[in-house]
């Protein structure tokens, strides 16, 4: 089975990771604009940042198999930095068009300040100007409270739920999400956010539609197979193969697909070798070869649970 | 005679379709005193969303036109939105040097956009204010980057120094990139660049590795040069056949 993971912040993760994802199926991923670990004290070392994720790690990933698109904006937590983020409003109008940019994000809230609004709101306003999707990130902390505001203020500011994932849910905050008509999307992330044994008995009282889920891996304790043994559990629970195949592949190619920029095409029949889009050294899956979803990561990723 | 801009804004409209209205409204915002910078980023971001992606496919009296309005430009393998962008990028009135615009912009581009702003090279004004932009391309880790400054562009053969121009060639074989359609390669070959590649096909050798038969016709006019001679003769001498090549 083919397998899409919507949220991985490729630049702290290693080509180990590239080629066990390959490995498990994944064909495509996601890398969000966020934070690095401590915070960017200088607009200069953020722009450089875009300039990676939108650079670098899209032909590093490339090397992998993997089709490599990201998302850009101004992170949450940097959002209280005013003059850092004065500077990268300036930014992201350029970079947001740039190739492979499926959405604005990840964007929203983590201590629910005066300025991570401000920063919210701008960002919507820019996102409805140029007409792409936009990947929220719900608080770690009253994230119940968090969540519900994120979709009250993306109302106010004119947007359509359908072009809005609100990533990071769990029990306590799926069920109004997907009332209010946005995508829900689910971070598989050890002890802290989403376990893939919960996920799955989300999937058998929710069902598929409009629901996400990715691994978040980042340079913290994460999984980067957190899609593809979420996708082996949940098949081996008694999901069903089209939920399995909607939650972890064709519901993020049909939410973040909206911005124009990621197709099915992609990665199905890539270009011949391109010198404007550099699908070079992307062969892993020419010639029709099918992922599978059984091969094995590497030996520190044996169990297919991850809490 | 019809400047390169003039040529690019007559085949890019005729192949603009029902996006021409809004390109030439771009172009007029671009040109326009007080035109700002976010214009600019803004339409160099919608160039390929508007305007596709697809080969310019220009003819070959289009061709013949390129060559007439820049001796050495060779547009045949520009995309739509490529050539577009290097339009934009043109029409473009800032208060800044050109070189300041096109450092700002190199910096922040995606692949696609660094391809296009260097395969448009030849057309800028102050061409020698650009030749930090220009080792930097060369230096970039991808390919195709260092290929739109390589290959089919006039801009190394005007204006590389001999350092550079030798290390280009260089690099070029290291990375895999053809040498063939590097304009003037034959006009810039020179004794210094014939040692460097005298010695790396030795290395090579050394290391059990081919050596491609594309730089034996940089050798071949300086082979009486002694020190180039004494290596050709070692490699004789070992057995390496090159005569064929060297000749
Ligand atoms: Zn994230």
């Amino acid at each position: 089975m083919m397998l899409i993971d919507p949220h991985a912040h490729m630049i702290s993760r290693t080509t180990d990771d590239y080629e066990a994802m390959a490995a498990a199926g994944v064909v495509a991923l996601i890398e969000p604009a966020f934070w690095l670990g401590q915070p960017r004290t200088f607009v200069g070392t953020y722009v450089d940042y875009l300039s990676t994720i939108v650079g670098w790690e899209r032909f590093r990933a490339g090397q992998f198999g993997i089709r490599h698109y990201c998302t850009i904006g101004l992170n949450s937590k940097e959002a209280n930095n005013e003059e850092l983020a004065e500077g990268v409003m300036e930014w992201l109008p350029r970079f947001a068009l740039k190739e492979g940019v499926v959405a604005i994000g990840e964007i929203g809230y983590d201590e629910q300040t005066a300025l991570e609004d401000k920063y919210f709101r701008l960002q919507l306003t820019l996102a409805k100007e140029i007409d792409l999707p936009v990947m929220v990130h719900t608080p770690h902390r009253d994230k119940k409270r968090g969540t519900s505001l994120s979709m009250d203020v993306c109302e106010e500011m004119g947007l359509d739920p359908s072009m809005v994932v609100i990533d990071h849910n769990n029990e306590e905050t799926v069920g109004e999400v997907l009332d209010r008509g946005y995508w829900a999307g689910f971070s598989i992330y050890p002890s802290t956010k989403m376990g893939n044994a919960r996920m799955v008995e989300l999937l058998k009282q929710y069902g598929s539609e409009r629901i996400i889920v990715d691994s978040a891996c980042d340079w913290g304790i994460s999984d980067c197979l957190g899609v593809a043994k979420t996708a082996q559990l949940a098949l081996q629970s008694g999901v069903s193969e089209e939920v399995v195949r909607a939650v972890c592949y064709g519901n993020a190619l049909a939410a973040y697909g909206q911005s124009g920029q990621m197709k099915e095409s992609d990665w199905l029949s890539p270009p011949a070798i391109d010198q404007r889009t550099l699908y070079e050294g992307n062969s892993i899956l020419r010639g029709g070869r099918e992922p599978v979803i059984e091969e094995p990561g590497t030996q520190r990723r044996k169990g297919l649970t991850i809490e | 005679m019809t400047s390169p801009k003039d040529l690019l804004q007559k085949w890019i409209a005729e192949r603009a379709g029902a996006e021409r209205p809004w390109l030439e409204d771009q172009l007029a915002t671009l040109a326009a005193p007080g035109a700002t910078e976010r214009e600019l980023h803004l339409f160099l971001g919608f160039a390929p969303r508007r305007l596709g992606k697809a080969d310019l496919a220009l003819s070959p009296d289009e061709l013949a036109e390129a060559d007439a309005a820049r001796p050495g430009w060779q547009p045949g393998d520009w995309s739509l939105d490529g050539a577009a962008r290097v339009l934009g990028l043109l029409s473009y009135r800032g208060d800044r040097p050109f070189s300041e615009t096109f450092k700002d912009l190199r910096r922040t581009s995606d692949a696609a956009e660094m391809i296009a702003l260097y395969r448009g090279l030849p057309l800028y004004p102050e061409p020698e204010s650009l030749h930090f932009e220009v080792g930097e391309g060369l230096r970039s880790n991808l390919k195709p980057v260092f290929e739109a400054i390589a290959h089919n562009n006039p801009y190394p053969r005007d204006h590389f120094d001999e350092h550079r121009w030798n290390h280009m060639i260089l690099k070029a074989l290291f990375i895999g990139a053809a040498l063939g359609p590097i304009t003037g390669l034959k006009d810039r070959a020179n004794p210094e660049l014939a040692r460097i590649l005298v010695q790396y096909a030795r290395e090579r050798w050394a290391a059990g590795r081919p050596v491609m038969e594309e730089l034996w016709p940089l050798v071949g006019p300086f082979a009486e040069t002694p020190e180039i001679r004494a290596q050709l003769d070692r490699a004789r001498a070992e057995g390496r056949i090159i005569e064929e090549f060297v000749s």
